[in-house]
């Protein structure tokens, strides 16, 4: 190693002094180590733009012709995008795993950073993937024929919301992230929660069509909640399938804020208490 | 002052299906400011334990311990200021380059973007990664890691370093360095506790040594007075021909304290003395009378080695008759 004369370290101009702004500024740099991951991690971008191109033309060009709905594709967007941007919030829990494997939480923990920063900028990076993907499958959408028949004030709306949830649910798989604690597993067992998540819901047929069991399951899973509201404030429900008459449908917005609420409040300091003891090894 | 101080400290894990582990059994340990302590122990003495205890990264189970006079338990986050930490596995971002790592830590102790960036510098150049620098670290070798992790911890120049083993992997030339570095942090006035399977280092860079078995301190001093403990010089002598081993024997048996010992080859005895110039002199004149050719012979004082196994060894072997807890799911 080289004999480099060292200055003082000044800790004096442009040091982040006040609590706010050292908040905010730790948050940001989280966040910005998750942007560049986005950008050099192949697998990710693999995942956020050419899955969703899949996903909407598979369903919408495969199932079309066997659904006994009109228009399946604009009733499928909603549920596609749902699914999406779900299966988008694991990575938070497959990232907390790596970051716990790689010892890089160790680094984190030993420096007088703000606790909750390194799970926020985790989260704001899916909440960048699942924009992504929005934006991708939105323009595939388009393509195969899918409108958003209100008003721009719908569509804002319906992508917000689904954002939203999304995020609040990165928050509950960053907590297995660090629970588990092996990328592997994650990657594995969230394949077994997602899949009856999104598909025993109303994302991709009919709810009336689902068997008496299923269909309470349905009825009251957040994410068939979470796809009505979209269909309504996008204006892709169907007349010919009005949704059932259970309270959580014809209450869908009051239905998915209050499951988003519900999982912020109970995740998030879940995720920071669990942050403040987990060591890498 | 004792800039570092751990009083009883105790770290029970207790996995799943499987007995208690003791990990810091009544741990003591003091370290006045401005000198080098260092930790010495075998595998799974409870070194890394310790540190992470005093780098707020666990909770000990029992017992107190305060860095910079601050509570390592009720006051984490204010420890995080005055120290810096390279754990035993290098704790770095693979997907980020080693300039943008030293970067974020720099960041993450809110130097600012500038100073962040300026330090950041300096250190890549210091350690020696300045060709690397704008690599991901993924790609880097294992000392290069290494090193940008030990980097990591100086950002912010802290009172107290600790470090655990961070020479292991490291090239000669880079541990050289590595001396060099911390010895110039010291004589700034830097306080660090260092563990280490090298006893050599400890040798080099620690003004007190405290080694450590099963999860207690079991003797302390500096490196001379650890040495001191086992005894004074030895002779050592390497024969030419293994069937003179026998004769030689005798010869050593006569001069020294004790039994010589024969090393595996069958060419090499040693045997402990009181005065060592003295006793070399005798047994060579009588290895010559008796026409006993020499490869090499000399006066040998302990190493730190000889401390380390002496004493680890012993403890040891006490450790299996005190025999871990039950299996805490039998019952
Ligand atoms: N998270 C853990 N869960 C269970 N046991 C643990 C855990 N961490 C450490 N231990 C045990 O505690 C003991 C002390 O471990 P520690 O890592 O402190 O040893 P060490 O002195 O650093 O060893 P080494 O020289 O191999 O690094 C060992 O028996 C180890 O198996
Ligand atoms: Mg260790």
């Amino acid at each position: 190693m080289s004999a480099v004369t060292e200055q003082r370290v000044r800790t004096g101009d442009g040091a982040v002094t006040s609590p706010m702004a050292q908040w905010f500024s730790d948050g940001w740099i989280a966040t910005r180590r998750n942007l560049i991951k986005i950008r050099r991690v192949p697998d990710i971008l693999v995942f956020t733009i050419l899955q969703p191109i899949m996903f909407v033309l598979l369903f919408s060009q495969v199932y079309a012709g066997a659904m006994a709905i009109d228009d399946y594709t604009s009733f499928l967007m909603a549920g596609i995008f749902a699914q999406t941007v779900i299966f988008g919030s694991t990575f938070s829990g497959s990232a907390m795993a790596q970051d716990l494997k790689d010892g890089i939480i160790d680094r984190f923990r030993t420096l007088p950073m703000s606790t909750s920063a390194v799970l926020i900028g985790r989260t704001n990076g899916d909440l960048m993937i699942n924009g992504i993907s929005m934006l991708i499958m939105m323009a595939t959408g388009y393509i195969v024929g899918w409108r958003v028949t209100t008003s721009i004030w719908g569509f804002f709306g319906g992508v917000a919301l689904l954002l939203l949830f999304s995020y609040a649910f990165s928050w509950v798989m960053a907590l297995l992230g660090m629970s588990v604690r092996s990328p592997e597993v994650i990657n594995n067992a969230s394949f077994m929660i997602l899949f009856p998540l999104t598909f025993i819901s109303n994302a991709f047929v009919p709810i009336h069509t689902l068997p008496d069991v299923l269909r309470n399951i349905a009825e009251w899973n957040p994410v068939s909640a979470l796809v009505q509201s979209a269909r309504n404030l996008f204006g892709n429900t169907n007349p010919t399938f009005p949704p059932p008459e259970s309270w959580t449908l014809e209450h869908p917005y009051i239905t998915v804020l209050a499951g988003i609420i519900l999982m912020l409040l109970i995740f998030v300091p879940l995720c920071v208490k669990k942050f403040g003891s987990v060591s890498s090894r | 002052m004792n800039i570092i101080e751990a009083i009883g400290l105790k770290k029970i894990y207790s996995p799943k299906g499987t007995a208690k582990v003791h990990a810091l059994d009544g741990l003591n340990l003091t370290v006045p400011k401005g000198t080098v302590q260092g930790l010495l122990g075998p595998n799974g003495a409870g070194k890394t334990t310790a540190v992470k205890v005093l780098t707020t990264l666990i909770q000990p189970t029992e017992g107190s311990a305060t860095v910079a006079g601050i509570d390592v338990i009720r006051d984490p986050k204010s420890v995080r200021r005055v120290i810096g930490v390279s754990g035993q596995y290098a704790a770095v971002d693979e997907n980020l380059t080693g300039f943008e790592n030293l970067e974020m830590v720099g960041r993450l102790y809110h130097l600012g973007k500038a100073e962040s960036r300026r330090r950041a510098t300096e250190l890549i150049e210091m350690f020696e990664l300045t060709a690397a620098q704008n690599r991901p670290v993924k790609g880097f070798s294992g000392g290069m890691r290494r090193r940008i992790d030990l980097a990591g911890a100086l950002v912010t120049r802290p009172e107290v370093l600790f470090l655990d083993e961070p020479t292991t992997g490291l090239d000669p030339r880079s541990r050289l360095g590595m001396w060099d570095v911390i010895k110039n942090l010291v004589s700034d006035g830097t306080t660090v506790l260092l563990t280490t399977q090298y006893l050599e280092e400890a040798d080099q860079l620690a003004d007190d040594i405290a080694v450590i078995d099963g999860g207690k301190v079991i003797a302390e001093g500096t490196a001379d007075q650890l040495k001191a403990r086992i005894g004074g010089h030895r002779i050592e002598v390497t024969l030419i021909e293994a069937s003179d081993a026998g004769a030689a024997r005798e010869v050593l048996g006569r001069h020294g304290e004790g039994e010589p010992r024969i090393d595996d080859d069958g060419r090499t005895l040693e045997v402990p003395v009181i005065d060592g110039p003295r006793a070399l002199q005798y047994v060579l004149a009588e290895l010559r009378e008796g026409s006993i050719e020499l490869h090499d012979a000399g006066i040998r004082r302990p190493t730190l080695d000889d401390v380390f196994l002496k004493l680890t060894g012993h403890v040891a072997e006490e450790d299996q008759k005190a025999g871990t807890e039950e299996m805490e799911t039998a019952k």
